[in-house]
């Protein structure tokens, strides 16, 4: 499979992330869409990793092993961040009961 | 058409079509069980290109842990009906075509790319694997792995902090 179909399918991906982040009000969808953007990323650093495994694998067995861990240390960040933010969203609804992020515009209370 | 190549369309289309009812559903809760089914097919691609490891670990975290996190907070509270309301048509028009921009840029960028038909490896390669994977990091990356327990651990002691009733 040419490379040139992943990085289209991951880029299809990011950009209707890119879309719902700009189309929807719903904090919690918002914060999903960017999730989209992030698996689009992780998918992509994959295919490059297993392409460089095919063309160094003579030389170097463990050719492109790096693309997987830092798609591992992607995961890692992403779930601290997940909870950090589902937190802040909590919180917003708490504070003032919606979760629509146009209630946000003034920093004001 | 060999069975790789079907698999690799018939997961493309899968995902980019979950992807684009995450953002069409009017109800939360279905776009978070359509978002599952988008990092259910991520993880076939995982599959397909022989990275396990991967493969399973965004099953295990992205539709165990993230997911069921977000549908606990939609249910919690009580946001299942579409409350959203009608908002303008020509902002969400304006979104939709400035997205679409973005990928006609990058798709042509694309285009005047040096090196051209790079194959990727499915099926076979054994760095996919948890043995190897396993060794590398704890060997080369010992210390982000080290570190990122630092980050969960600030990462939870925030939530704490955030999610926290009162003053």
């Amino acid at each position: 499979m040419k490379i040139e179909y992943y990085i289209v399918l991951s880029l299809a991906l990011f950009c209707i992330g890119i879309a719902g982040v700009l189309t929807r009000r719903n904090a919690i969808i918002i914060f999903m869409c960017i999730e989209l953007m992030l698996n689009a990323v992780n998918l992509l650093l994959v295919a490059f990793s297993k392409m460089h495994h095919l063309a160094g694998a003579a030389t170097n067995p463990t050719a492109g092993i790096d693309g997987q861990l830092f798609v591992f240390f992607i995961m890692v960040v992403a779930a601290a961040e997940v909870s950090v933010g589902l937190a802040i969203i909590v919180m917003m609804y708490r504070n003032v009961h919606s979760v629509d992020v146009n209630f946000l515009n003034r920093l004001k209370h | 058409m060999s069975v790789t190549v079907f698999l690799f369309y018939f997961l493309s289309v899968l995902a980019i079509g979950s992807a684009l009812m995450v953002v069409i559903s009017r109800n939360p809760i279905h776009s978070i069980l359509w978002l599952i089914g988008t990092f259910f097919a991520i993880s076939g691609h995982y599959i397909l290109m022989n990275a396990q490891f991967l493969g399973i670990v965004n099953i295990i975290v992205y539709a165990g842990a993230i997911m069921v996190l977000f549908l606990f907070v939609v249910m919690l509270m009580n946001l299942n009906t579409e409350t959203e309301p009608k908002k303008n048509k020509w902002l969400k028009l304006a979104g939709v075509v400035s997205g679409g921009c973005l990928l006609l840029v990058l798709v042509a960028a694309l285009k005047t790319a040096e090196k051209h038909g790079q194959l990727v490896q499915l099926k076979e390669g054994d760095i996919g694997l948890v043995g190897n994977l396993g060794k590398v990091l704890f060997t080369d990356y010992v210390v982000p792995f080290e570190i990122s327990s630092i980050l969960f651990l600030s990462a939870m002691v925030g939530t704490v902090v955030i999610g926290k009733k009162g003053d």
